[in-house]
């Protein structure tokens, strides 16, 4: 037991260093795959036949690639096309592009979960649809969603491991490496369990206190 | 002031408006009575847009409302609509939900818009409850929450689709004294109701619809208590037996 904490006191630097590149890629992928799940749900539920049809077929088409591969597509084939990325930006784009098809279903969902009474309210004064989403829609959508985002956040964070696969070095690649380089697979890897938990807790209770800070006041 | 001249709709094949012709003045009171299915609401959601109308046209104020057009955003805010489920914001507050329209649709400065929403609330006698949300409050008084809405947006008329439908019978006078007040300060007011003892007390006129035309209209007094159409004779043997 006490070699096992002198071990983790080694290796926490450099799997601390892992921990923030994984912090990275979750974040950029977040906040990119957030925005274009939006604009997907709202394409989706814009009533207009083509933008519908155009997300349909881009959410189905990013859903039945497996992320691993749409990572190395980004990342090895684009490339060609004369597209260099860092394997950073490469795994932020990659993640934030796969995710933005979930986001967007449950966006959607949430969306669709309004009573159609609020838009023509909203419309019976005189709003137009960007307002009556701004101002009616989206923030009674928001309660309804936060629930699986925050489900969406934690898998997100667990995912960005698969950046590993396109050299990023996150955390789960940098418990690869000391682990190929000392052979003590037990400490190492119960460390970076460790440390991907300790990364959860945080966005747990952060989804617990907006949902509570959002159900004042109403039913 | 609100002018229907042969307007038809229908939903695929089914036709729920066969052609209605109809004047509503300004400062009159025209109540729309009639069985369900007869096309009463769907006639007012038609006058500010919130239905498309396949055949005939509906001017307000000389503006035709085809709610594909861009004019439709200015008749609306001349024409406030109260629905039968009151369709309040619920994740606003009662004045929050009064000022929304004044506020971010016709842009007046939000201090005003408040002095306002906080007296149209006090004429409709909740003034109190400025700051609670609509899940606090009885279905009577978020009726009267949406009339104060109807009104912050200083409308030449308002359409009321059944107001009064959804509340439990104690609620109902609460809502109809506050339309009442309405009539007698003249303001132009199309009301679908079931509410018959209202409709004869306050309406200047009634059209009485059955199968998406009207069959009958008329002075509130004789359409109502002395109806010719056998239909109207029918409905109202119907409605005032059950009460």
């Amino acid at each position: 037991m006490q070699k096992f904490f002198q071990d983790a006191v080694e290796f926490t630097p450099i799997l601390l260093e892992g921990a923030w590149a994984t912090i990275l890629v979750t974040l950029g992928s977040l906040v990119l795959s957030t925005l274009l799940g939006l604009i997907w749900a709202l394409m989706r539920i814009s009533g207009n036949r083509w933008l519908d049809r155009v997300a349909i077929v881009f959410i189905n088409f990013i859903r039945g690639v497996p992320i691993i591969v749409q990572l190395f597509y980004i990342y090895f084939v684009m490339p060609d096309f004369g597209v260099s990325l860092t394997a950073m930006q490469a795994a932020i784009i990659g993640l934030g592009i796969a995710y933005s098809a979930y986001q967007a279903e449950n966006f959607r969902a949430g969306i669709e979960a309004i009573d159609h009474g609020q838009v023509e309210a909203a419309q019976s004064i005189g709003m137009g649809w960007f307002l009556t989403m701004r101002r009616v829609i989206l923030p009674q959508a928001f309660r309804i969603v936060l629930p699986p985002y925050g489900n969406t956040m934690i898998m997100m964070l667990k995912d960005s491991s698969q950046a590993s696969t396109i050299t990023v070095a996150e955390l789960a690649l940098q418990g690869k490496l000391i682990a190929a380089s000392t052979f003590k697979n037990t400490t190492v890897f119960t460390l970076v369990a460790v440390f991907y938990l300790v990364m959860c807790i945080p966005l747990i209770l952060l989804v617990a206190r907006l949902e509570k800070a959002n159900s004042g006041g109403r039913r | 002031m609100i002018e229907l001249r042969d307007v038809h709709k229908s939903y695929g094949p089914l036709e729920v408006i066969k052609g209605i012709d109809a004047t509503v003045n300004k400062g009159e009171v025209v109540c729309l009575i009639g069985p369900s299915g007869s096309g009463k609401s769907t006639i007012l959601r038609c006058i500010n847009g919130l239905e498309s109308y396949q055949k005939g046209t509906i001017e307000f104020d000389g503006i035709r409302v085809d709610r594909d057009h861009r004019s439709i955003v200015e008749v609306r805010t001349h024409v406030s609509m109260v629905f039968q489920r009151f369709n309040l914001f619920p994740h606003r507050t009662v004045l929050e939900n009064v000022i929304e329209g004044p506020v971010w649709v016709k842009k007046e400065p939000r201090a005003e818009a408040r002095d306002r929403g906080l007296a149209l609330l006090e004429r409709v006698g909740l003034a109190e409850k400025a700051s609670a949300h609509p899940g606090q409050l009885s279905g009577g008084q978020q009726q009267r929450v949406a009339i104060a809405r109807a009104l912050a947006m200083q409308p030449k008329a308002i359409l009321f689709d059944e107001p009064t439908s959804a509340l439990d019978p104690e609620l109902v006078g609460e809502v109809l004294a506050v339309m009442r007040g309405l009539a007698e300060e003249h303001m132009t007011m199309m009301v679908v109701t079931h509410e018959i003892a209202f409709a004869r007390d306050v309406a200047d006129r009634v059209l009485f619809l059955d199968g998406g035309r009207i069959v009958e209209e008329g002075r509130a007094d004789e359409v109502l208590v002395r109806p010719q159409n056998v239909r109207t004779q029918d409905f109202l043997r119907r409605v005032i037996d059950h009460v």
